[in-house]
């Protein structure tokens, strides 16, 4: 064994286990490296409790002014990298100061933990809950270990959903009402919807409707705004003519989607827009965009 | 240019296949590892292949056809994936991830049919979901390729009657509304294409079009197959939405097209009791539509109909086909203003034919067709478009051909009218057609009224008409033409003497207009023609002794007497006078003295007149002598005067051999053979004689002339004559007179200066030779003969 590299190892393994982590589901979370992995899935309000076990290196102690371990919700902007803001944190003190000679567990509980943001990995920014284990060792450096954890939150349908209907267009050149079956859409939801051409002046070539991401972070003269197209969906191929009506019928279930998250923490907000588009022969685009909103409906199985 | 386009678009097909294949080829891969999600992934882009907008209709076919195969595969795994517990309704929803809607829909339809067949869901709300969804292709190519895939897929499908995929109380609406849905957005589409692109691509575009439409019709043949569909259903439902479809797109081609496919892929009897609807939309075309033809296919189709089993005629008169039929195409002329008189013509022509087959006994429907037809022409004038020429001669050759019988056409008041409309070269050949009828079936035109009416039918044959002159008209076309009419002239004709004479005096009415150069052909039959019924009459005199009446050979002599006349304004005095010849012999047979006096009559003055041309000359008076030599009804006095000029101008003739030849034949005029025929041996004699000198003067002239003596030919047959006179027992031919003329003979014969004639010889030889054989015979002529040394 090499003794120089031994000196910089941990001088015990912490390992954090929740005590339904068998039973409990589990979703991928990915990493700031890129990897991804799975990882315990929580709503709001659910007791997180579990143990945590402490096992000194074969034949060492260790010695501490005390062991915590702390639930936190953290948002961290990417420009301001390293730099998170806790918008929860909750402690419990596991030990008093003093020395571990062999393993030792201690079981801890945080009991109906208000959660109230989901899990969020953007382009700018991201939203993590994690539980941290501290063992506070002064002047040697505290150790330190974390586990991430998920948090989904779910929504009723909402009472109100009313559809989105709309007539636009262009003077003299083209008209259309276009319609989607509602303004609020669950994750897995089908947007249906039809759109009727009044008038059409201009050599259509296809039409496509898009689903598009816009994340927006920080504030005031700060604010960054980042847009995603998350999805291109093919409506229409070829020209329609005065009358015609086409159909949509999208799927939402194949893109990876998140609930609408409006001002968070008054950190970011993250919305979800349906666009449009017309492409004429000549590669003009003609576009309408529409903000739905995206909830998540409790899966039922 | 257009090369380069050709070679381009192989290449791009070239492309298209290869990258269809590359695709299908891992598509196969996945399939055969059941990997579903890799399967959907490189048939969606396999599908995407069809994406192209570079390749026309038949190319895209091509490769359509390939993708199809390709899907085919993809379904037979689909079904089995459904057999693994993969459960059709996420399949169906898996398929509708795909981003281009092309490949999309494409997957969707084949999913769809396996949907259908799994029965988790009505077929009826498979289809519905399924036809909506195809609205996402706009572009008339890729959209009519893919419907028709839809089509194509689903048509084993339907919620048909009787059908694995029935739904509920109303499932065959259900599959009509899906067939007719698909259909008129198919038709939307199609109809599209005319506006879509550069006008001067006009061309093409119109044939690219028309490769396309059996992608439309083929939905009305689906339609046609579906077995729930009743005549009830049809009436009130099927046939008025295709229709709606069909006036409402406002296409040529589509209306022509589709119109026809309605009418060869229904039943007929459907037709026939949906006929007002059917018909109902046709004058709501457009204007460019060719509506003649679809209503005579429809018609034809109907005639077919009607003749392919008697039990269905009571529904044609049930429903007033005719009456339907009629009034439509009337309005359908009133419609297209600007149709062409061909195209009227060419519907009336239809309708008569439909008329004929079904109503065959209807000659008022034939005479009301026609009536109309005038109606539609006679604003025209003549008509000088050869197509509607050529399609009134159809329309009048139809009921000809029909009845077989000129008769029927002769009762239609409309029928000449409508011949009136045509131009002369054509009214001229229809009156052809019309002798030929009458040749053909050997029709016997027996009523005055009758030959009135067919005389008024080919006038054309029969006068000039109009200021068309004759030189532009082929010479043998001509006398073809005229020798039908003379034809015709003969089939004319009645026992009835009374309605003979009618017919007679019609004929000679409208022959006597037909100017010098008919005259000819026209005259000679019909003078046969009244000669035959002056026999007529006089065989019956005999038996019946008639009364008043107004036919009598006086009278129909006098009307020939007129008729011959009129041949001299042509004039053809060889023809007259032979025509008189022969008046004259019938009247002799008649008995009529003073009729038979004056032909002969005429004869002389046109001999004396007229026959200038000495050859003409000799023709005629041998005629002259023949028929004479034959009457026997003149008294001495007439007798003597005729006999007397005919050896008159036999002398006068201009040759002396034909002089000769003239006067030895005017000795029979003073000999007959019969038993109380005039024998007057003295004056034959006389004849003979001076035929002999005329001879001698002949011989002497050729010697004076020319040197040689001549033929002794005119002897040989003098002494022929001698022969028969004295065979025949004439007493003033004696034995020595022919001794010496053989003498004679034999003495020009070894003179030096004769010309040697073989044929003369030969003659003369045989002349002997028949005298001696006449010795050897023995009896009453042999003694008689014995005398003569030869």
């Amino acid at each position: 064994m090499n003794y120089i590299i031994g000196a910089f190892k941990p001088a015990c393994n912490v390992s954090i286990t929740f005590s339904d982590g068998k039973s409990r589901k589990q979703v991928p979370l990915k990493k700031e490296n890129g990897q991804t992995l799975m990882v315990p899935l929580f709503k709001s309000q659910e007791n997180i409790s579990g143990k945590i076990s402490i096992e000194p290196v074969q034949g060492k102690k260790v010695q501490h002014n005390g062991i915590k371990v702390e639930l936190l919700g953290q948002i961290e902007m990417y420009f301001d990298r390293g730099n998170f803001y806790d918008f929860t944190s909750l402690v419990r003190e596991l030990d008093v100061p003093g020395e571990i000679y062999e393993r030792k567990a201690y079981p801890f509980e945080f009991s109906t933990v208000e959660m109230p943001y989901e899990t969020y990995n953007g382009v700018n920014v991201r939203l993590r809950y994690v539980l941290k284990v501290t063992i506070n060792r002064g002047y040697a450096g505290s150790i330190v270990e974390y586990q991430d954890f998920v948090v989904r939150n779910y929504s009723p349908p909402p009472s109100i959903n009313n559809s989105i209907k709309m007539e636009v267009g262009i003077e003299d050149c083209l008209h259309i009402e276009f319609e989607y079956n509602k303004s609020k859409y669950h994750l897995k939801d089908v947007i249906i919807g039809k759109i009727y051409f009044l008038l059409v002046r201009i050599k259509i070539k296809n039409m496509d409707l898009e689903i598009r991401r816009r994340e927006s972070t920080g504030s005031g003269a700060n604010t960054h705004v980042e847009t995603e197209t998350l999805a291109k969906f093919e409506l229409m191929d070829g020209a329609p003519v005065r009358g015609e009506s086409i159909p949509i019928r999208l799927f939402l279930s194949p893109y990876e989607l998140t609930p609408t998250h409006r001002n968070i923490n008054n950190k970011f907000s993250v919305k979800y827009y349906l666009n449009l588009v017309l492409v004429d022969e000549e590669d003009r685009r003609y576009f309408k965009q529409q903000e739905i909103t995206m909830y998540r409906l409790a899966e039922t199985s | 240019m257009i090369q380069d386009g050709v070679e381009d678009e192989e290449k791009w097909l070239a492309a298209g296949i290869t990258g269809l294949q590359q695709n299908a080829f891992y598509m196969h891969r996945a399939l055969d590892s059941n990997n579903l999600k890799d399967a959907l992934k490189y048939s969606a882009q396999m599908l995407s292949e069809l994406r192209t907008s570079r390749l026309s209709p038949h190319k895209y076919y091509e490769l359509y056809m390939r993708a199809f195969d390709e899907l085919r595969q993809l379904e037979m795994f689909f079904k089995e994936e459904t057999k693994r517990g993969c459960s059709i309704v996420e399949l169906y929803e898996l398929v509708q991830h795909a981003g281009n809607i092309l490949p999309r829909l494409y997957l969707l339809c084949t999913v769809g049919s396996v949907y259908i067949k799994s029965k988790e869901a009505p077929a009826k709300d498979v289809l519905k979901d399924l036809v909506e969804m195809c609205r996402g292709i706009q572009h008339p190519v890729r959209g009519l390729f893919l419907r028709s895939y839809l089509s194509q897929v689903s048509r084993d499908k339907l919620p048909d009657i009787g059908s694995e995929y029935e739904g509920d109380a109303d499932t065959v609406m259900d599959a009509v509304e899906f067939v007719l849905q698909n259909f008129t957005e198919m038709n939307k589409l199609w109809v599209r294409m005319q506006h879509q692109g550069a006008a001067r691509e006009k061309e093409r575009r119109e044939k690219e079009r028309s490769e396309l439409r059996d992608l439309v019709g083929k939905n009305l043949h689906v339609l046609s197959q579906i077995e729930g569909i009743d005549l009830d259903m049809y009436r009130d439902l099927v046939l008025p939405r295709v229709l709606e479809q069909v006036v409402n797109c406002k296409d040529d081609i589509a209306q022509y097209y589709l119109m026809d496919c309605i009418i060869q892929v229904f039943p007929d009897e459907y037709h026939l009791q949906t006929l007002e609807i059917l018909l109902g939309a046709c004058p709501q075309l457009q204007p460019g539509v060719d509506i003649k033809t679809v209503l005579s296919r429809l018609m034809e189709r109907l005639s077919n109909y009607a003749v392919s089993s008697a039990e269905v005629l009571p529904e044609f008169f049930q429903v007033e086909a005719f009456t339907k039929l009629n009034n439509s195409i009337g309005k359908v002329i009133e419609a297209q203003v600007d149709m062409t008189a061909d195209g009227a013509v060419t519907l009336y022509s239809s309708l008569l034919k439909f008329t004929l087959h079904v109503h065959p006994d209807r000659l008022d429907f034939v005479d009301q067709i026609l009536g109309a037809c005038v109606m539609k022409l006679s604003s025209k004038g003549k008509l000088k478009d050869s197509k509607a020429t050529k399609e009134i001669v159809a329309l009048l050759s139809a009921p000809l051909d029909k009845y077989n019988d000129i008769d029927t056409a002769l009762k239609l008041s409309n029928y000449s009218r409508v011949m009136d409309c045509l131009d002369d070269g054509t009214n001229k050949v229809m009156a052809n057609v019309i002798v030929q009828s009458i040749m053909k079936n050997k029709t016997c035109i027996s009523t005055a009224d009758k030959v009135e009416a067919l005389f008024e039918l080919i006038k054309g044959l029969i006068q000039d008409l109009g200021e068309h002159l004759q030189d532009e008209l082929d010479e043998d076309d001509f006398k073809e033409e005229q020798n039908s009419v003379a034809r015709l002239i003969q089939m004319l004709y009645t026992d009835d003497p009374e309605e003979m004479l009618k017919i007679v005096c019609i004929m000679r009415k409208h022959i006597l207009t037909g100017g010098p150069k008919r005259l000819p052909f026209t005259v000679p039959p019909l003078v046969f023609n009244s000669l035959k019924l002056v026999r007529q009459l006089q065989g019956q005199e005999e038996n019946v002794a008639q009364e008043e009446a107004s036919a009598t050979p006086k009278k129909v002599f006098q009307l020939l007497n007129q008729t011959i006349e009129a041949l001299s304004v042509v004039p053809v005095p060889e023809l007259a006078l032979q025509l008189y010849l022969q008046c004259a012999e019938t009247a002799n047979d008649c008995d009529l003295e003073p009729v038979a006096y004056e032909f002969f009559t005429q004869a002389y003055i046109l001999y004396e007149e007229e026959i200038s041309d000495s050859r003409a000359q000799v023709t005629a008076i041998h005629l002259i002598i023949g028929t004479l030599q034959r009457m026997h009804v003149f008294g001495v006095e007439n007798r003597d005067t005729l006999t007397h000029k005919a050896t008159g101008y036999s002398a006068k003739l201009l040759k002396k051999p034909d002089q000769c030849r003239a006067v030895y034949a005017c000795s029979h005029l003073f000999w007959f053979d019969d038993q109380d025929g005039i024998k007057d041996g003295e004056r034959v004699l006389l004849c003979l004689k001076r035929a002999l000198r005329i001879a001698n003067a002949a011989q002497q002239m050729a010697n004076a002339a020319r040197g040689n003596s001549g033929s002794v030919m005119l002897f040989i047959e003098i002494l022929n004559k001698y022969l028969y006179f004295f065979e025949k027992g004439n007493s003033q031919i004696t034995v020595t007179s022919i001794q010496s003329l053989i003498e004679l003979i034999t003495t020009e014969m070894q003179s030096d200066t004769l010309t040697h004639d073989p044929a003369a010889d030969a003659f003369f030889a045989s002349t002997l030779r028949y005298i001696q054989f006449q010795k050897d015979k023995g009896g009453a002529v042999g003694e008689k003969y014995e005398p003569i040394k030869v």
